[in-house]
C-alpha cells in the first residue's frame, strides 16, 4: 500500500515537472516572437529611508516605457523596466550595477545619490553601460571627467554657485561676506562662490565663516560683516539662519544686499523674515510649471498612481525620454552611437528642450535668481 | 573701538538671556540636586504662549508695549504652571530614588516636551512678531540696538531682585536654609515641598521673560529652540558654580562674551570651541565652577 502511494506522487511530481518545463519552453517562444525588447536598469533607493527619492524615479521610467510602448516601442523593440535597489548605499549600488550589467543592460535610469552613483559608474564605465542620474548633483561625477558614460538631469552643486557669483557682479558687487551654516550643502556652496568670487578680479571674499544653526542670536557676525566692509553678504544654507541673519543685518541698519541658495527660496523664509525678506535674492531650479510636458507628466503619474509626484519625478521622466530618444536616434544601443546622440539631439522633456554638453550635464537645465518682492518670490529674467 | 564695544553688548545680550535660563538649572540643582534638563524647554514654552497672546493681542488693536508687558506676563505664568507641574510629576516621586532616576525621568520629559510643542503647534520656525519698541540710545547709537538694551536692563533688574528676595524674603531664607541642609531645614519647621515648587515656579518664570525676550529680539522661533539654549545656559551654570545665584549670572556673561569675541576677533566657527574650551580650563581649575564651594569630604 506505502509503495503504491509514493508511485503515485513520485508519478505526480514528475508529471508536475514536466508541465512547468513545457509551460517554461512555450513563454519562451512568446517572447522570442515579437523582435527583441529594450530592457532600461532603473537603479536607486527603492527601500530604506531614502526610498521617497528612489521611487519617484520608478514611476517615471515606468510612464515614459508605457508611452513609448504605446507607439510602437524603439526601433520597433518593446521598453521594459529593470528596477534594481541600491538603497543609495555605496556596496548595494555596486551590487545593483553588476546585476544590471550582467543582464545585458545598456542604458541605465539612476543612480539617485551622489556617493552610490560614483561607486556604480565604475562598473558602467567598464562594461560601456550609459547612465544617467535625476538627482546626483557632486560636481565632480562630471566635472572630473572620468566618467564619459555619465549624464544627468539636474544642475550640479557649483552650477547654482557660478550663478549667484555672477548675479553679485551684475549687483555690482565688489567685497562679499560669504557665509555658511556648516553643513554639507551649505558649506560646499558657499566654498564654490568663494572660489568662483576669488578666480573674479574684480571680487575678493572679505570674511568667509560658518555659523552654529540654532545659536541663540547672530548679532556677533552681524557686526562682523559690517565691520568687514562687505557690500553684499552671500549665504549657503538654509532658510532659519538666513532669517536671522537678514533680520539681524537690517535691524542694525545694514542694508547691503543679500544672496542665498535655493535652501533659503522656499516661502518660510518669507513668512519668518516678514518685512525684512524684502528684496533678498535667492537662487533655485528654474521655474518649469509652464512647459508643456510638466503638466503632461504629472496628469499621467495622478492617473497611473492616484498621487502628486514625488522628489525628483520631472529630472527622472526627462532623463528616461532622453536615453530612450537617444537610443532611437543612435539605431541601436551601440555606446558610441547613444553618447553621441545624447550630446547632438535635442529631446523635448517636462525640464524644455534639454541636450548634454560634453561633459554630461544637461543644457537648459538649471537655476534662476528670485527676489522677494512685496512678499514672494519673483523670478528674474536671466 | 567701536567695534571693540559692539561685540561688548553683543556678548552682553546674549549672557542676559543664557543668566535668565541658568539661574533656573543652578536654583534647582542648589535645592535638590538634580539637572533639571527640561528647564531649556520651558524657556521654549515661554516663547510659544508669548507668540499666541502677541497673536491674540495683536489683532484686537493692542499697543505694542502693552502686548509686551502681557505676553511677558502670561508667559511666566504658564510657564511657573508647566514647572510646577514637572516637579509634581516627573521629579517628586523619584526624590528617593537613585540620583540617575530623576535624571533620567528630567531628559524623558525634555523629549515629551519638545515633541508635544511640535504637535500642538508646527515643526515649521514661526515669525515672531517685534514687540519690543525701538528707539535710538543716546551716546551709543548703532553700538547697541533698543531690544539689546531692554534685554539688558531687564535682565539685570530681575537679577537685583532675585538676589534681594532671597537674601531677606522669607521664602529665600527658606529655600536658602533647605539648599544648605533639606533634613534639618524639615525640622525647624519649613515646608520643605513649597520651597522645592517654588524654586520650579521662580526658575520656569525667569526662562519664560528670556524667551519671550530674545524670541522679540530675533524674530521668529520653533519647537527646539530650548535645546541648544538650555545647554548654553547649563554650561554657564557649570562655568559659574551650579548651586551658586551670582555664579550663574557671572558664568552667562563670561559665556557670553566668550562667545561674541570669540566671533569677532577668531571666527564664528570656533565659537563652541571657545566656549568649551574656556568650560574645560574653569573646570581643570576650580572643579566647582568660579563661584561654586568645595564640598567638605566627611571623612
Amino acid at each position: 500500500m506505502r509503495g503504491k502511494w509514493s508511485l503515485v506522487v513520485f508519478a505526480m511530481a514528475i508529471m508536475a515537472f514536466a508541465v512547468a518545463g513545457c509551460g517554461g519552453g512555450e513563454e519562451k517562444k512568446a517572447e522570442e516572437a515579437p523582435a527583441k525588447k529594450l530592457v532600461l536598469g532603473v537603479a536607486g533607493a527603492h527601500s530604506g529611508d531614502l526610498a521617497s527619492y528612489g521611487l519617484p524615479t520608478v514611476n517615471a521610467a515606468k510612464l515614459v516605457a508605457a508611452e513609448i510602448n504605446a507607439k510602437g516601442g524603439v526601433l520597433g523593440m518593446q521598453v521594459e523596466v529593470q528596477a534594481q535597489d541600491d538603497q543609495c548605499k555605496p556596496e548595494m549600488a555596486t551590487n545593483a550595477a553588476t546585476k544590471l550589467v550582467s543582464d545585458g543592460v545598456k542604458i541605465v535610469l539612476g543612480h539617485i545619490c551622489s556617493g552610490a552613483t560614483k561607486a556604480a559608474l565604475e562598473i558602467y564605465k567598464d562594461a560601456k553601460v550609459v547612465c544617467m542620474s535625476p538627482s546626483a548633483t557632486n560636481p565632480p561625477l562630471t566635472q572630473s571627467g572620468d566618467y564619459p558614460n555619465f549624464f544627468r538631469t539636474i544642475a550640479s552643486d557649483d552650477a547654482q554657485a557660478l550663478l549667484e557669483v555672477d548675479f553679485a557682479k551684475k549687483l555690482g558687487l565688489k567685497n562679499v561676506a560669504v557665509i555658511h551654516d556648516k553643513g554639507d550643502y551649505g558649506k560646499g556652496f558657499a566654498e564654490f562662490c568663494k572660489q568662483f568670487a576669488e578666480a573674479d578680479p574684480d571680487m575678493s571674499v572679505v570674511l568667509f565663516e560658518g555659523v552654529t544653526p540654532g545659536a541663540v542670536d547672530y548679532s556677533a557676525v552681524v557686526q562682523k560683516i559690517k565691520n568687514s566692509g562687505a557690500d553684499g553678504v552671500i549665504f549657503g544654507g538654509y532658510h532659519p539662519e538666513a532669517s536671522k541673519i537678514v533680520t539681524g543685518m537690517r535691524k542694525k541698519g545694514l542694508e547691503i544686499p543679500f544672496l542665498s541658495d535655493d535652501g533659503v527660496k522656499d516661502d518660510t523664509f518669507i513668512k519668518v523674515a516678514g518685512e525684512y525678506a524684502e528684496g533678498v535674492y535667492a537662487t533655485g531650479p528654474r521655474d518649469i510649471s509652464s512647459n508643456e510636458l510638466y503638466s503632461v507628466a504629472e496628469a499621467a503619474h495622478k492617473k497611473e498612481f492616484g498621487s502628486d509626484p514625488g522628489a525628483f519625478f520631472y529630472q527622472a521622466y526627462a532623463a528616461a525620454q532622453a536615453l530612450l530618444n537617444a537610443v532611437e536616434k543612435a539605431g541601436s544601443t551601440d555606446y558610441d552611437k547613444v553618447v553621441e546622440a545624447l550630446r547632438t539631439q535635442y529631446v523635448v522633456t517636462p525640464l524644455g528642450k534639454i541636450k548634454f554638453d560634453k561633459r554630461g550635464d544637461a543644457e537648459g537645465v538649471g537655476f534662476s535668481v528670485y527676489q522677494v518682492k512685496n512678499g514672494q518670490y519673483v523670478e528674474l529674467a536671466n | 573701538m567701536e567695534y571693540f564695544l559692539e561685540l561688548f553688548f553683543g556678548g552682553l545680550t546674549r549672557g542676559s538671556i543664557y543668566a535668565l535660563i541658568a539661574l533656573g538649572y543652578t536654583m534647582v540643582y542648589g535645592i535638590i540636586e538634580l539637572i533639571n534638563f527640561a528647564h531649556g524647554e520651558i524657556y521654549m514654552i515661554g516663547a510659544f504662549t508669548g507668540l499666541i497672546v502677541a497673536g491674540v493681542l495683536g489683532a484686537m488693536g493692542f499697543p505694542t508695549f502693552a502686548i509686551l508687558v502681557l505676553a511677558v506676563v502670561v508667559a511666566v505664568i504658564y510657564s511657573a504652571a508647566y514647572g510646577f507641574t514637572i516637579e509634581k510629576i516627573a521629579y517628586k516621586p523619584l526624590r528617593g530614588a537613585p540620583r540617575l532616576s530623576p535624571l533620567i525621568s528630567a531628559i524623558g520629559m525634555s523629549i515629551f516636551l519638545q515633541n508635544y510643542v511640535m504637535l500642538a503647534q508646527t515643526s515649521d520656525f514661526l515669525p515672531f512678531p517685534s514687540l519690543i519698541p525701538e528707539f535710538e540710545v543716546p551716546g551709543l547709537n548703532g553700538i547697541i540696538s533698543s531690544s539689546e538694551l531692554v534685554i539688558v536692563v531687564t535682565t539685570a533688574l530681575v537679577c537685583i531682585g532675585l538676589t534681594l528676595f532671597i537674601k531677606f524674603g522669607k521664602l529665600g531664607k527658606a529655600m536658602r536654609a533647605t539648599a544648605q541642609n533639606r533634613k534639618m531645614a524639615q525640622l525647624v519647621g519649613i515646608n520643605v515641598n513649597t520651597v522645592i515648587s517654588a524654586t520650579f515656579v521662580i526658575g520656569s518664570s525667569l526662562a519664560a521673560v528670556g524667551g519671550v525676550l530674545i524670541a522679540s529680539h530675533i524674530g521668529q522661533i520653533n519647537y527646539y529652540i530650548g535645546f541648544i539654549a538650555g545647554i548654553k545656559a547649563f554650561t554657564a551654570a557649570v562655568l559659574g558654580g551650579i548651586g551658586s545665584i551670582p555664579g550663574a549670572m557671572l558664568g552667562a556673561l563670561i559665556l557670553g562674551w566668550t562667545e561674541a569675541f570669540a566671533t569677532g576677533y577668531v571666527s564664528s566657527d570656533y565659537e563652541d570651541v571657545f566656549a568649551f574650551a574656556l568650560l574645560v580650563l574653569i573646570l581643570i581649575f576650580r572643579p566647582a565652577g568660579i563661584m561654586g564651594k568645595q564640598p567638605t569630604q566627611k571623612v
